[in-house]
C-alpha cells in the first residue's frame, strides 16, 4: 500500500491547467497558418499526457523525457534534414510559394494616377502632412469646395529615420480637429526628404501614396495581380508569370526568373547532381577520399601511440608509473577547442612558436595553412596529440585483464618483449578493442570542431564552382555549403548529410553485430 | 607479476624512461608554451620560450580589466572571457544536471521495466546518436526559430534554447547507466518492494543511491561535453555577450585581427579549471570510457 502522499489533491488542478496551457499553444501555431507543426506540438503534448496519465503506458513514464528529447532534437532534425535534402531550399529559394507570392503582391511602385500636392505642417514636436489633389491653377469657390473634400492629414510623425515599416492611414482634414498652421518651407521639407521617402500614406478610399517629388505624393500601384489559375501579371507591361514547379520561381514566358524563389521538391535532384555533374564529382570524391584517410591513419597513428604507452605503464619494473600516466593523460583532460586553437596559434607560419624553434634548428619555416599536404600532415599530428591518451586508457584497461601467468610461460620460455607483444598482447586486446577502434572511426570521421578551428577547410581548390577545401571533410564542406557558400544551398547540404548519415549508421551497425558477436560467448 | 626477469633488463628501463621522457616533451609542449605565452608582452613578439620579460597585460585583460600600454593609450578587453565562461559553466551544469535526471529514469526503465519495442528503441537510439549534430543544423535552427515565434524564451539567441537542444543526447548516457544498474542485484529493489515500496520508491530510495557512482560519471562526461559543444552552440548563439567560450574563443585568432598574447591568457584562465575537474574525476571518467563513449 503506497503512503498518500501531501500535494496529491493538487494533481488533477495542475493537470488541468497544464493541458489548458499546451492546448493554447497549439492553438496558437495553428492561428498562425502552422498547421503541420501544431498538429506536431499536439501530438508530443497528447503522448505526454497519456503516458502520465494511463496506468498501460506506465514504463513509459520514466522513459518519456528522454525519449521525448531524442525525438525532437535528433530524430526529428534527421528526418526534417533528409526531406530538405529532396528540395532545393536555399537562400535563393527559401520562402514557401504562398509567401513568395505574397511578397511580389506586396511590392507597390509609383503608378499613373494624379499626384498630390502635400504640404508639412510642424505640431509640438510632431509633423503632420496634408496631402490634396493638385492643382495647377487658383481653383475657384465651388473647386475649392471640392478640393477641401478630398484633402487629407496624417495623424502627428515623429519624423525620425529609419522609420518603423508600416502604412500610415490618413482622415479627411474635414473631420479632425486640426487646425492647418503655416506650411514649413521648402528648406525643411529638403531636410527630412530621405524619412519623407520612407512614408507610406494610405487615403480613406484604399490608395497608397509615396513621396514622389519635394512637393508631391504619388499614387502607389500593385507591381503584380494574381489570377485564378495562381500565375501572376506584371500590371505595367501585362506580361504572365507562372510558377514552375521545377524551378521554383515564378518564371516569364521566356524563362526569366522572378526572384524570389521559392521551396519545392526536386526529387533525387540533389542526389543526381552529386553524381553527374563532374564539376561537383571532382572536389566531392577527392574530400571522400581525405574524410576516410584522415578518420583511418588518425586511428592507426593513436592505435600505435596509445598502445605502446598502455604497454610501457603496465610494466611494473617501470618506477613513477603513476606521474607518467597523469602527465600523459593531460591531452585529454584539456578542452579540445582550447588545445585546437593552441596549436592554430603554435603552427602559425609568422608568429608560430613550432616555425621559430624549426627556424633556430634547420632554418625552415613550413606554411602550414598554405601547404595542403603541410596542412594534412598538421591535422594528422594535432589529432594523434588529442586522441591517443583515450586509446591508450581503453588499451591499459584491457592489458590489465589478461592474466600474468601468460607472461611467466613465455619468460621461462626465453621470450622479449616484442615476442610477448604480438603473441600475447596484440592477439588478445584486439577483438574487444575492434568495436571501439570502429566507433573511434566513426567519430573521427565526422570530426567537424578539429577541422573546422584548425584549418576551417583551407587551402581552398582553386578551380571549383562550390567552394572546397583541400583539408574539408566531408562534415566541413557541408557546413560550408549550407552556412558559408554565397548561395547558402541547404537542400544540397542536406543531400549530403544523409549520404554521411547513413555511411555512419552502416558502420555502426556493423560495430553493433561484431560488439554483439564478441559479447555473446562470454556470457 | 613475472618472477623471471630478462638480461637486458636495466638497459630496457633507461630506455622506456628516455622515450617517456621525450613522448611528455612533445605532450607537455604546447601547455606549457601557452603560459609562457600568456606572460610574453605583446601579441606578435616571437621571444624566447622563458620569458625573459614578466607581463601581466594578456591576463589583465583575459580578467576584464583594462591596462596601460607603454605608449600611454589605455587598452580595453577585446572580449568578455569571464562572461564567456560563465556562460559555458551554466549551460554545461544545467544540462549536464537535467541530462542525468532524465537518463537515470530511462536507464531505469530499460534495465528493470517489461515494455515493448524495448531492444528496438535501445538499438535505435545507437543510431541515432550516430548522427553528428552538425549535420542536422538546418533543421534545429528551424525548430529553434519556430519555437521561438511563440515561446520567445526558448528561441534562437537564449541559453535555455541551448539547454534543451543538448537534452537530445541521452542516448549513449542512458546505455551507461543501464549497464551500471544491471550489475546492481535486482533482489534488493525486489526485497523494498515486498515491504510495501511502489516503483518510484523502489527506484528512488533503493536503487539511486547505490549508482551515486556512476551518475558523477555521467554528470561529469555531460559537463564536459556540454562545455566542449560546438557546432549548435555557435548556430545558435550570435551575440557576442552570450557566446559560449568555445564559439567565443576562435575570435582571437582571425587573420586580421591576431590576439596571441591575449588569446594565450584567456586560453589558460578558462582552461585550467576544467582541466582541473577533469583531472580530479579522472578515475570515475576511465571507467565510464571504457562504456564506450568518445570524447572530442
Amino acid at each position: 500500500m503506497a503512503p498518500k502522499r501531501k500535494g496529491h489533491w493538487l494533481k488533477w488542478p495542475v493537470a488541468a491547467a497544464t493541458a489548458v496551457a499546451c492546448l493554447w499553444l497549439v492553438f496558437n501555431i495553428y492561428a498562425t497558418g502552422q498547421a503541420v507543426w501544431a498538429v506536431g506540438a499536439l501530438v508530443l503534448f497528447a503522448v505526454g499526457f497519456f503516458v502520465y496519465f494511463a496506468n498501460v503506458a506506465f514504463p513509459y513514464r520514466y522513459l518519456f523525457p528522454g525519449l521525448a528529447g531524442m525525438a525532437i532534437f535528433v530524430l526529428f532534425p534527421m528526418l526534417f534534414t533528409m526531406q530538405i535534402g529532396f528540395t532545393n531550399y536555399s537562400s535563393a529559394n527559401l520562402l514557401t510559394q504562398e509567401r513568395a507570392a505574397a511578397y511580389l503582391l506586396e511590392q507597390m511602385a509609383p503608378g499613373e494616377g494624379e499626384p498630390y500636392a502635400f504640404t508639412l505642417h510642424a505640431e509640438g514636436t510632431g509633423y503632420r502632412i496634408i496631402v490634396a489633389p493638385k492643382q495647377d491653377e487658383e481653383p475657384d469657390a465651388a473647386k475649392a469646395a471640392e478640393l477641401q473634400k478630398q484633402t487629407f492629414v496624417t495623424p502627428p510623425l515623429a519624423l525620425i529615420s529609419p522609420r518603423p515599416p508600416g502604412v500610415i492611414v490618413m482622415l479627411p482634414l474635414a473631420e479632425g480637429s486640426f487646425q492647418p498652421n503655416d506650411p514649413l518651407p521648402l528648406a525643411e521639407v529638403l531636410k527630412r526628404r530621405k524619412v519623407l521617402s520612407e512614408l507610406q500614406l494610405k487615403l480613406p478610399d484604399g490608395k497608397v501614396l509615396s513621396y514622389a517629388g519635394v512637393r508631391e505624393f504619388g499614387v502607389l500601384e500593385p507591381v503584380w495581380k494574381r489570377n485564378d489559375d495562381g500565375s501572376l501579371t506584371l500590371l505595367k507591361t501585362g506580361q504572365v508569370a507562372k510558377p514552375n514547379p521545377q524551378s521554383g520561381f515564378f518564371e516569364f514566358e521566356g524563362g526569366e526568373k522572378i526572384q524570389p524563389g521559392y521551396k519545392v521538391g526536386i526529387g533525387w535532384g540533389n542526389y543526381a547532381r552529386m553524381v553527374n555533374d563532374p564539376e561537383f564529382r571532382g572536389p566531392f570524391f577527392t574530400i571522400f577520399l581525405w574524410t576516410v584517410g584522415f578518420a583511418g591513419l588518425t586511428v592507426l597513428f593513436t592505435l600505435i601511440v596509445g598502445c605502446t604507452l598502455a604497454v610501457l605503464l603496465n610494466w611494473e619494473a617501470l618506477p613513477g608509473r603513476t606521474v607518467y600516466r597523469t602527465l600523459l593523460f593531460l591531452p585529454y583532460a584539456v578542452p579540445g577547442f582550447i588545445s585546437i586553437l593552441v596549436f592554430k596559434g603554435l603552427f602559425n607560419q609568422n608568429f608560430g612558436e613550432i616555425n621559430a624553434i624549426l627556424d633556430a634548428l634547420f632554418g625552415i619555416r613550413p606554411a602550414w595553412f598554405a601547404d595542403p599536404f603541410l596542412a594534412k600532415t598538421m591535422i594528422l599530428i594535432v589529432n594523434t596529440w588529442l586522441g591517443y591518451p583515450y586509446i591508450m586508457v581503453l588499451c591499459t584497461g584491457l592489458i590489465k585483464a589478461i592474466p600474468s601467468d601468460l607472461y611467466e610461460a613465455s619468460a621461462i620460455a626465453g621470450a622479449g618483449p616484442l615476442t610477448n607483444f604480438f603473441r600475447i598482447t596484440a592477439p588478445l586486446i584486439i577483438k574487444p578493442l575492434t568495436p571501439l577502434l570502429i566507433s573511434s572511426f566513426a567519430f573521427n570521421f565526422n570530426n567537424f570542431v578539429l577541422i573546422w578551428l584548425l584549418t576551417g577547410g583551407r587551402p581552398d581548390f582553386l578551380n571549383t564552382r562550390v567552394p572546397a577545401g583541400t583539408t574539408d571533410i566531408l562534415v566541413s564542406y557541408t557546413y560550408r555549403i549550407a552556412f558559408q557558400d554565397s548561395g547558402q544551398n541547404f537542400g544540397l547540404a542536406a543531400a549530403i548529410s544523409t549520404v554521411i548519415f547513413f555511411l555512419v549508421a552502416l558502420l555502426s551497425m556493423a560495430n553493433l553485430r561484431l560488439a554483439k558477436v564478441q559479447a555473446d560467448p562470454a556470457k | 607479476m613475472p618472477m623471471v626477469t630478462g638480461r637486458n633488463e636495466r638497459w630496457r628501463l633507461l630506455a622506456a624512461h628516455a622515450f617517456l621522457w621525450a613522448l611528455i616533451a612533445l605532450t607537455v609542449f604546447p601547455l606549457l608554451a601557452i603560459i609562457s605565452i600568456s606572460l610574453r608582452p605583446g601579441n606578435f613578439a616571437t621571444g624566447s620560450l622563458i620569458p625573459e620579460q614578466i607581463s601581466f597585460e594578456h591576463w589583465k585583460l583575459a580578467l576584464g580589466m583594462s591596462y596601460q600600454a607603454a605608449d600611454g593609450s589605455l587598452v580595453q578587453p577585446p572580449f568578455p572571457v569571464l562572461r564567456w565562461l560563465w556562460n559555458s559553466v551554466k549551460i554545461a551544469a544545467i544540462s549536464a544536471f537535467l541530462i542525468v535526471a532524465i537518463s537515470t529514469t530511462a536507464a531505469y526503465a530499460f534495465a528493470r521495466l517489461k515494455f515493448r519495442f524495448k531492444s528496438g528503441i535501445l538499438n535505435s537510439m545507437l543510431l541515432l546518436q550516430m548522427f553528428p549534430a552538425v549535420l542536422g543544423l538546418v533543421a534545429i535552427y528551424a525548430i529553434f526559430e519556430t519555437i521561438g515565434s511563440y515561446v520567445p524564451a526558448i528561441g534562437i539567441e537564449t541559453h535555455t534554447g541551448l539547454v534543451l537542444a543538448y537534452l537530445g543526447g541521452v542516448a549513449t548516457h542512458i546505455w551507461t547507466i543501464r549497464g551500471y544498474y544491471d550489475t546492481i542485484p535486482v533482489e534488493i529493489e525486489e526485497c523494498a518492494k515486498v515491504d510495501g515500496a511502489t516503483h518510484w520508491q523502489a527506484f528512488r530510495y533503493v536503487l539511486l543511491p547505490m549508482a551515486v557512482p556512476i551518475l558523477v560519471v555521467v554528470f561529469v562526461l555531460a559537463f564536459v561535453g556540454g562545455i566542449i559543444e560546438y557546432p549548435i552552440a555557435s548556430v545558435l548563439l550570435r551575440q557576442e555577450h552570450n557566446l559560449t567560450l568555445a564559439v567565443g574563443s576562435q575570435y582571437y585568432l582571425y587573420q586580421q585581427k591576431y590576439l596571441w598574447g591575449d588569446f594565450a591568457a584567456a586560453a589558460v584562465l578558462s582552461g585550467l579549471p576544467i582541466t582541473l575537474v577533469f583531472l580530479a574525476a579522472q578515475r570515475w571518467i576511465v571507467s565510464g570510457l571504457t562504456a564506450g563513449g568518445v570524447k572530442g
